[in-house]
C-alpha cells in the first residue's frame, strides 16, 4: 500500500497542493482525478520522488520515499514502472530498445532472455511487429503502448499512469484502460492513474481521489461517486459528462 | 552565486549512483564520435584558414627592412599554440557542442525522457552528462593537436605560395627557441577548456523549464557562459602556467 500525510507543495511561493493525505489500496486501480491545473500531475511526481514535497510523508510499503536513505529511495523507484503523459520515449532508440532499456540497465539477465521479454510484452500490447520501429514513426496511442510494455517489463510492484488518455481517440483510448486493467489485475499491481477522462474513471476505478484546487475535496469508491454531496465533485462529473455528449453528438 | 551552488551539486551528483561501466563505455564511445569525430570538419576549416590569415597579418606588421622573415615563422608558431588553437577552437566548440548538448539535453527534459530515467532509478546526470563530459575532456585535446598542425601548415603554404619570402625561413621560424612546454601549457588549456564547456551545456540544458523556446534559451545561455568562462579561464591559465 502507498500511504502519503500531509502533502503540501508550492512552486515560488503559490501553494499547489494543500495538505492532502490518503493512501492507494494494494493490487487495485487508484484513480486521482480532477479539472486541469489541480495538482494531480504534481502529486503523482511527488509520490515517485520526481518533485520532492515541501512538507509530508510518502511510504510505499512501509519504506520511507521522502526521508527514507538513498538505497530505499532507489530500491522503491525500481519497483515502480511509469507511463508519462507524453510517453516519454527515447526518440534515439528503436522499440525495441526503448523497452528492453530498463532490463540493460538495472538487470543482469542474459540478452537472449532480455530479448524473449521484450517480446512478450510488446506481444502484450499488440506491438509484436514493430520492434525495429523509432517512436516518431509511430502514432500517439503506439507510443502509449510502447510506454507500457517499457513500465511493465521490469516486473513493477506499482504502476503509475500520468493521464494515459490524453490526446488519444475515445477508441485507442479504452484500449489504453483496458490494458492497464488487465496488467493491474493480472500482475497484482498496485496501480495510480492520473485523469480526468470520464470513460477511464468508469472503467478503470478501484478507489478514486478527487482535487480540487490543489485540496483533497472527496475519496471514496467508483460506486459511491454518485452519492457524493461535494459540489465541485458533482459539477466536474456534469462537465465531463456534458462533454461526453457533445462529443458522442459530433 | 545561487547559480554557482547548483552548478557544483550538478557536478557532484554524476558520482553518485552510478550505472554498469560497460554502459559508461558504451556511452562515452557513442559521445565520443557525435562530439570529436564530427567536429573535425568544422575544426579543419577553421584552422586553416586562422594559419593562413595570421601568416598574412604578421608578414604585413613585420614591413620594417630589419625585420626578418623567419620571425613570420615564430609569431605564427607562438600565436597558433598558445592561444589560437586552444582559444579561439574552444570558442567554436561551444557553438557546435555545447549547443548541441544543452538542446539535446533540454528536448529530453521537457519530452519528459529525464524524468523517466529518473522514476528507473537511474541518475540522468551519471548516465547522461558524465559521458559527455568525459568524451568532450578526452576529444577536445586532440581537436587543438590537429588544429594547431593544420594552422601552422597552412601558414607554411601561405608563405610558400602567397607572401613573397622563402618558406625556409618560415620553417626556421618554427623551430627557432621552441619551448616544448607551450604545448604542454595548451593541452592544459584545452582539458580546462572542454571540462567547462561540456559541463556548463550540460548544466543549461539539463535544467530547461518549459518549452521549445526555453530549449532555445538554453542553448544560447549555454554558449554564451561557456565563451565567457573560457575567456575567463584562459587569463587565470595563462597566469598561473606561463
Amino acid at each position: 500500500m502507498i500511504e502519503f500525510k500531509h502533502i503540501s507543495k508550492t512552486f515560488n511561493g503559490k501553494l499547489v497542493l494543500d495538505d492532502i493525505s490518503s493512501h492507494f489500496n494494494r493490487s487495485k486501480i487508484n484513480l486521482v482525478i480532477g479539472t486541469s491545473g489541480t495538482g494531480k500531475s504534481v502529486l503523482l511526481k511527488c509520490i515517485v520522488g520526481l518533485i520532492p514535497p515541501s512538507h509530508g510523508s510518502i511510504t510505499f510499503d512501509e519504506r520511507d520515499m521522502v526521508r527514507g536513505n538513498k538505497s530505499t529511495i532507489i530500491s522503491i523507484k525500481r519497483e515502480i514502472g511509469m507511463l508519462f503523459q507524453g510517453g516519454a520515449l527515447f526518440d534515439s532508440k528503436t522499440v525495441e530498445q526503448n523497452v528492453m532499456f530498463p532490463l540493460n540497465m538495472l538487470t543482469d539477465m542474459p540478452k537472449s532472455e532480455k530479448l524473449d521479454r521484450v517480446n512478450f510484452y510488446l506481444k502484450r500490447v499488440g506491438l509484436s511487429n514493430s520492434n525495429k520501429k523509432h517512436p516518431n514513426e509511430l502514432s500517439g496511442g503506439m507510443q502509449k503502448r510502447v510506454g507500457i510494455a517499457r513500465a511493465m517489463v521490469n516486473n513493477p510492484k506499482y504502476l503509475f499512469c500520468d493521464e494515459p488518455n490524453s490526446g488519444l481517440d475515445p477508441k485507442t483510448s479504452l484500449l489504453i484502460d483496458e490494458l492497464i486493467q488487465e496488467l493491474t489485475y493480472e500482475y497484482d499491481i498496485t496501480t495510480v492513474v492520473v485523469t480526468h477522462n470520464l470513460d477511464s474513471i468508469f472503467t478503470l476505478g478501484d478507489y478514486i481521489i478527487f482535487l480540487d484546487q490543489g485540496k483533497k475535496a472527496w475519496e471514496g469508491t467508483s460506486n459511491e461517486l454518485f452519492h457524493s454531496e461535494v459540489k465541485s465533485l458533482n459539477d466536474f462529473l456534469f462537465a465531463s459528462k456534458m462533454m461526453r455528449m457533445i462529443k458522442n453528438h459530433m | 552565486m545561487k547559480g554557482v551552488g547548483k552548478y557544483s551539486l550538478f557536478l557532484r551528483s554524476m558520482f553518485s549512483n552510478r550505472v554498469k561501466w560497460k554502459t559508461y563505455l558504451k556511452q562515452t564511445l557513442g559521445e565520443c564520435i557525435d562530439i570529436g569525430i564530427r567536429s573535425i570538419m568544422i575544426v579543419s576549416i577553421v584552422s586553416i584558414f586562422i594559419g593562413a590569415v595570421t601568416c598574412i597579418q604578421i608578414s604585413y606588421n613585420l614591413q620594417s627592412p630589419l625585420a626578418q622573415d623567419f620571425l613570420i615563422g615564430l609569431g605564427v608558431r607562438n600565436m597558433v599554440i598558445l592561444e589560437l588553437s586552444p582559444t579561439v577552437m574552444a570558442i567554436i566548440f561551444a557553438g557546435k557542442v555545447g549547443s548541441n548538448i544543452a538542446s539535446q539535453l533540454g528536448s529530453m527534459r521537457i519530452t519528459e525522457q529525464i524524468d523517466a530515467l529518473e522514476v528507473m532509478g537511474i541518475n540522468p546526470t551519471t548516465y547522461l552528462v558524465l559521458p559527455k563530459i568525459i568524451a568532450s575532456v578526452f576529444m577536445y585535446p586532440l581537436l587543438v593537436i590537429l588544429s594547431g598542425s593544420l594552422a601552422i601548415y597552412s601558414g607554411y603554404l601561405t608563405a610558400k605560395f602567397i607572401l613573397p619570402m622563402a618558406p625556409e625561413d618560415y620553417i626556421y621560424g618554427i623551430r627557432y627557441m621552441f619551448d616544448p612546454y607551450t604545448i604542454e601549457f595548451a593541452i592544459y588549456k584545452s582539458l580546462a577548456f572542454a571540462f567547462l564547456v561540456s559541463s556548463i551545456a550540460s548544466y543549461k540544458g539539463f535544467y530547461v523549464f518549459g518549452g521549445a523556446v526555453a530549449v532555445g534559451q538554453a542553448s544560447t545561455q549555454a554558449v554564451t557562459n561557456s565563451c565567457i568562462a573560457i575567456l575567463a579561464a584562459d587569463y587565470v591559465l595563462t597566469q598561473l602556467l606561463l
